[in-house]
């Protein structure tokens, strides 16, 4: 069962390398439709769509094994903490909740992120001020692993408070996933962050918060060209040669200015005639008025 | 009318003719340019053993071994190497013997490698390996004048081991596994009748135990065991034929064990009642005749064995001193030596074991302060011309260099601590001035006349050998490269290397040469216990314009303890002089430092050192650098790599540190951000930044079709390899599927990553580099068994809509605008991965003073060479059938793997032995960078990784020029004589 599973995934990875360039750009397309609070990581490394049947399978498995934190069979719900400085420390500032997807050979993803904030109290919202006036940095953690929230392990980050405040407070949450362990969170501001940084604080006292999973993406293989040399040297893999350019395409940036001298030398030589001609044109002027004058 | 255009085809000529005069040039440099530019130093090592050889051979060697793993033949009157081997780190070499007279013994590998190298050419013999349990102390005994068999055997001991093994071919005549758990044998001895060998062993602490052997068989004749009340800390040595003398466990007092007959009797001697000062370790050394040594932290005392009943104090030396071993001297007995320091001298004293009183030889020596103390004497002799014994002695010293002392002078020396570099930087030499030079090379009138009538009998054709090698010296000496004075090119620099003795030594770029030296006194093992490391060398004040009358400096930092959290030493020296400007033992330990780019009022870069308890500590700490700082210090960012704990984090630095408010270069740290690997399936393998003084010209690339790409240049930029854990190992310990690397871009002031992508089948070891946008990292590849090298370039993304001319005219661009890390950037990256035929030592990439010139990658390859491989040939946009324009562009068709050209080695045919580090030293002129590179070996060299295209080469025939310029001066005039006489002609008509 598992190794043609493992031919399929393998082959939808590789369908989706010959994407890779485009690939990392789909974030910034994910970021947009912003109505659900999910996202997947970046298109190389979600194996999930070839995978679809393992899901059904392996979650029943998963619902066997007992999971900490939720009573939910396969959910999963990890908090966000962060610290509005002032020495109060982390407190819990939202939760996230996600589905475990369980693979065949045992490794296992999250899907279906969905985050809600806390709201802010009136005493945060006081220390967010205070934070805003001094430049300080808001951090958030999270824990590293989300089945096992005992170890006490968590990924920190941190930005300055005066990124965050637009509208309302907007916030971008990438969290860079490995199986279940989380290896890093970034925090940062939805837009860019301006420097120097004014201090503004926000008409509305609501977080927006957009959130993103990562996973590693997978390197392509190094080409090999074993089999094209071998080929080329049967003549099958002639290349096909661009089409030659004309010669005009080719060699313009020559001609033209060769073609502006020539043109200047031939005014150059043309004048020189005309010179020698005004220099005759008076005698020749005169000549008719002495005719002229004879007429008369 | 005619005149002008031959005239003008005649200026083409001409130039035609300078231009293929200038392209002449060649890519690699030829047989006779080797040596113009670059120069190459051999060395070995700190010498931790040597042997002489006999009498009877003819030349006068000595076969040393080194703590960098050399094993080495010397040639005694000059101390050129014969011949030398360095042996893999991972094969350390314990003993050395020689054989026969023709062969020299190694064991290596705790006891595990005997191997048999020819002494005249250093070829391997043969190679035995031995069944054993790696030991800690193995030992080698060749027993001498063995009848029993028709060769020398060779008795080798490890654990509980003991093998014989034929000195002839390596094979194993015997072997002899003891029983007695944790055994192991201290010392071999044979009977002078040469048919037993004696094995003396230690089990755990206190059981001592002696094996009788059989020489012939190995069969144990006989088994005396003794338990020792106390116990023994495992130093013993034989104090003569049958006593031993051993250290009890509480290292205070002395166990004189008699191994008489069937029994083990044993008597014991306090130490304190022979030495008074018991401060720190000692060591004991057997000289022989019942005359032991004895190494107290501050002095040296010989004591005389009276039977078992005690030990005698003969003589103490309170000064540094070292003690040879004992050399047997034909019929007369055994000699041993002894180096004390005496001020700035050092006295040689030899003297016979059978009559301590006298003394043979006292001699005494000048030697360079900047030596430190004697660490190590190694005696022999030799006939006189009078037919009495002479001797001389190898004395090793506190910097690791080695010197041959004969007749109260130094013979030769070798500034061997150039093996183990740590750390280089680079110092700008003086500008000329009249009056002002480092080392002032004596110019007196005799010396100048007789370099004339060299250089006269040179050019008149009568010098013979000798003296046309001494014009060559002397032309070398003059020339331009090796003066001391700052060049137009810039290259003529100082090489600051710091080793790992302490020592600070300035190195000539032109010809190697050290201009200055100082063993630090700072980072000198204290007598009383510590050992101080030396860690980094920095620039700390290059003068520009404000302080331009003041010299250069370096910073030294080490500290003075193995452990990390052993407060640090700080020490500036003058980087012209190598004078110790000012040093301090600082109140914190070092764990990272961090050089900034900020300069106080008088041109002393600001550094912060980050200490055990995460708190930075700014330097230096006057006032002005504080100001400057503070002004900064919003800005500023770092982050740390925690190897052990598999942890990135990144930190802002806050007003203050928690332990004393007082301070107020402390500051105390805010954790920003972290990253933690799972540690079951992702380790940290490296870590890497671009280079602080790295330039780059251009942030844009135009390609092929007339479209630009930003680079995405942050010094912020971190790029991090993660192996799975069991890819960490040996090639061929992992399969392709447990085997994964991951690469990481990461931003270090926010913590983001910015890339990130898994190669399966991937192996360590990983090396890599980090430059401009770019970053080449070299692994194994598990599925195709190749090594490879794969390549990330980074674009920002942000930036892509620049291209409008328009925009930029009007100024609607944000090329300009200030870039923040807390904006989240767009990047774009591209990769591609190439096979590559070698493994890497070290990787590095030329760094040229503007950075226009292309990028070449320096490999340090796996034969100890150093490739020049083209960035380009790593472009991620290299594609099969490049289009025209893609050609034009200058993109390579994709290869499936990085070719090597020979010609592209820049060490040529050197070898840089046991490269560990190469360093890329930007020029003045923007063509050429300096690259240095060093392992036990040092090489210099210049390279031009675009060619010079911006100065004629030395090859440029300014001759050609001249004729050329003349023939066309000469052209001009004949046709302007022609056109003349043509006008006048035509006037006339």
């Amino acid at each position: 069962m598992a190794p043609p599973r493992r031919a399929l995934l393998a082959l939808a990875a590789l369908l989706s390398l010959s994407l890779a360039a485009a690939a990392f750009q789909s974030d910034e397309l994910l970021l947009n439709d912003d109505d659900e609070f999910e996202g997947v990581g970046a298109r190389p490394s979600a194996p999930s769509p070839p995978a679809a049947p393992a899901v059904s399978s392996s979650r029943r498995r998963s619902a066997d094994a007992p999971l900490p934190g939720a009573g939910e069979s396969n959910a999963v719900q990890f908090t966000l903490e962060h610290d509005l400085g002032g020495g109060k420390g982390f407190v819990p500032a939202g939760t996230f909740s996600a589905r475990l997807k369980t693979f065949a050979h045992g490794t296992q993803t999250l899907t279906k992120l969905r985050f809600t904030r806390n709201d802010l109290t009136e005493d945060d919202k006081v220390a967010f001020k205070k934070l805003l006036q001094e430049d300080g940095f808001y951090t958030i953690r999270l824990p590293s692993n989300v089945l096992d929230t005992t170890k006490k392990h968590n990924v920190v980050s941190s930005i300055k408070a005066r990124c965050i405040p637009r509208d309302s407070l907007d916030e971008h949450i990438v969290i860079h996933m490995d199986g279940v362990n989380i290896l890093a969170v970034n925090y940062g501001s939805v837009g860019g962050c301006q420097y120097p940084r004014p201090m503004k604080l926000p008409s509305k006292w609501t977080f927006s918060s957009y959130t993103i999973l990562k996973t590693a993406e997978q390197a392509p293989r190094t080409p090999s060209f074993a089999d094209q040399l071998i080929e080329a040297d049967n003549g099958l893999g002639e290349v096909m040669k661009p089409p030659e350019k004309s010669f005009w395409a080719k060699y313009w940036m020559y001609i033209i200015p060769l073609g502006l001298i020539v043109m200047n030398a031939v005014t150059a030589a043309a004048n020189i005639p005309e010179e020698a001609a005004g220099q005759g044109q008076p005698g020749a002027e005169r000549a008719p008025a002495a005719a002229a004058g004879r007429r008369r | 009318m005619a005149a002008p255009p031959r005239r003008s085809l005649l200026v083409l000529f001409a130039g035609l003719l300078v231009f293929a005069s200038l392209a002449t040039r060649a890519t690699a440099i030829y047989e006779d340019q080797v040596g113009l530019a670059d120069w190459h130093q051999k060395y070995i090592g700190k010498v931790k053993q040597a042997v002489y050889h006999s009498q009877k051979s003819g030349r006068r060697r000595v076969v040393v071994l080194t703590e960098e793993n050399v094993i080495s033949s010397l040639d005694l009157r000059s101390g050129d190497i014969f011949w030398r081997h360095v042996i893999d780190k991972n094969d350390p070499l314990d003993q050395l013997s020689l054989s026969h007279g023709k062969y020299v013994l190694t064991l290596s590998s705790g006891g595990t490698i005997l191997r048999a190298w020819n002494l005249p050419d250093g070829q391997m013999i043969w190679e035995t390996n031995l069944r054993t349990s790696a030991a800690s102390n193995p030992q080698l005994h060749v027993m001498s004048n063995n009848k029993v068999a028709k060769d020398n055997l060779v008795l080798v001991s490890a654990g509980r081991w003991i093998y014989a093994v034929s000195s002839i071919d390596g094979a194993i005549s015997w072997e002899k596994e003891f029983s007695i758990d944790g055994l192991e044998i201290k010392r071999i001895l044979q009977s002078p009748e040469n048919d037993v060998v004696y094995a003396l062993g230690l089990a755990g602490s206190s059981k001592l135990a002696l094996y009788h052997l059989s020489a012939k068989t190995g069969e144990i004749l006989k088994d005396i065991q003794e338990s020792l009340p106390g116990g023994l800390c495992g130093e013993t040595v034989l104090g003569c034929d049958n006593v031993l003398v051993a250290l009890d466990k509480a290292r205070s007092s002395l166990l004189l064990i008699e191994l008489k007959g069937e029994r083990i009797s044993y008597n014991k001697v306090l130490v304190s009642d022979l030495v008074q000062d018991l401060s720190g370790s000692f060591k004991l050394q057997s000289l022989s005749n019942g005359v032991i040594s004895l190494q107290t932290s501050s002095s040296i005392s010989l004591l005389k064995l009276k039977g078992t009943d005690g030990l005698e104090v003969i003589q103490r030396f309170d000064q540094p001193a070292a003690v040879s071993d004992s050399l047997t001297i034909t019929e007369k007995g055994e000699a041993f030596a002894v180096v004390q320091h005496l001020g700035s001298e050092i006295e040689f004293i030899v003297k016979f074991t059978s009559d301590l009183s006298s003394e043979i030889i006292r001699e005494k020596v000048n030697i360079d302060q900047n030596r430190g103390n004697v660490e190590k004497v190694f005696l022999n002799s030799y006939i006189r011309t009078d037919k009495s014994h002479g001797f001389r002695a190898l004395v090793v010293m506190e910097d690791h260099s080695l010197l041959l002392i004969q007749q109260g002078e130094v013979v030769w020396s070798r500034e061997d601590g150039l093996a183990s570099i740590v750390d280089v930087t680079t110092s700008e030499l003086p500008v000329e001035k009249d009056g002002v030079s480092v080392a002032d090379v004596e110019h007196n009138l005799f010396e100048w006349l007789k370099g004339h009538m060299l250089k006269l009998k040179g050019t008149l054709m009568l010098a013979n050998a000798d003296e046309v090698a001494a014009i060559q010296a002397l032309r070398l000496k003059s020339s331009e490269k090796n003066k001391m004075t700052r060049d137009h090119n810039g290259f003529r620099k100082l090489l600051v290397v710091l080793t790992k003795a302490g020592k600070v030594m300035a190195l000539h770029t032109g010809d190697g040469r050290v201009i200055w030296s100082n063993l630090l006194p700072s980072l000198r093992a204290s007598r009383f216990g510590g050992t101080p490391s030396a860690l980094r060398i920095y620039q700390w004040q290059v003068p520009h314009n404000i302080v331009m009358r003041e010299n250069p400096s370096v910073l030294v930092v080490g500290k003075s303890g193995a452990e990390s959290s052993t407060p640090g030493v700080f020490s500036i020296l003058d980087s012209y002089s190598g004078e110790e400007l000012n040093s301090m033992k600082l109140d914190h330990s070092v764990v990272q430092i961090i050089p900034l780019t900020l300069k106080d009022s008088s041109e002393q870069r600001v550094h912060l050192i980050v200490d055990s308890n995460s708190n930075a500590h700014l330097y230096p700490k006057s006032p002005d650098a504080l100001n400057v700082f503070l002004h900064e210090m919003s800005n500023l960012y770092f982050y740390s790599v925690d190897i052990q704990a598999n942890v990135i984090k990144g930190y802002s630095l806050q007003k203050s540190c928690g332990l004393n408010l007082g301070d107020e270069y402390c500051f105390s740290t805010k954790e920003l951000w972290s990253i933690i690997f799972p540690s079951d399936s992702e380790r940290i393998a490296i870590s890497e930044t671009r280079k602080m003084n790295e330039v780059v010209h251009t942030q844009a690339k135009i390609i092929g079709d007339h479209d630009v790409m930003y680079k995405y240049l942050s010094k912020n930029l971190v790029f991090v390899a993660t192996l799975s854990p069991k890819a960490a190992g040996d090639i061929g310990s992992a399969l392709p599927e447990e085997a994964s690397l991951v690469a990481y871009l990461i931003d270090a002031v926010t913590g983001r990553i910015l890339h990130r992508v898994t190669h399966h089948g991937a192996q360590g070891p990983v090396h890599a580099v980090l430059s401009e946008n770019w970053v080449v990292y070299h692994y194994f590849n598990l599925r195709a068994h190749r090594f490879e090298m794969a390549v990330i370039e980074i674009y920002d993304q942000s930036r892509a809509d620049n291209k409008d001319v328009m925009k930029l005219v009007l100024g609607k661009h944000n090329l300009s605008a200030p870039i923040t890390s807390y904006a989240r950037p767009e990047v774009a990256v591209k990769s591609q991965s190439f096979f590559f035929t070698h493994s890497v030592k070290a990787m590095a990439v030329t760094q040229t003073a503007k950075g226009i010139t292309s990028k070449q990658l320096l490999i340090g390859t796996i034969g100890d060479q150093v490739l020049a491989l083209d960035k380009r040939y790593l472009d991620p946009r290299r594609s099969v059938n490049p289009t025209q324009q893609e050609k034009e562009e200058g993109i390579i068709p994709l290869t499936d793997s990085l070719p090597i050209i020979p010609q592209s080695f820049v060490t040529h045919s050197h070898q840089v032995e046991a490269l560990r580090g190469i360093v890329s030293i930007p020029s003045k002129l923007e063509s050429t960078t300096l690259v240095f590179t060093y392992g036990v070996d040092l090489f210099y060299t210049q390279l031009a990784p675009s060619r010079t295209y911006d100065s004629l080469t030395d090859e440029f025939s300014y001759a050609l020029l001249l004729i050329t310029i003349a023939v066309l001066v000469g052209a001009i005039i004949v046709t302007w004589i022609w056109s003349e006489k043509k006008e006048l002609r035509d006037k006339w008509r």
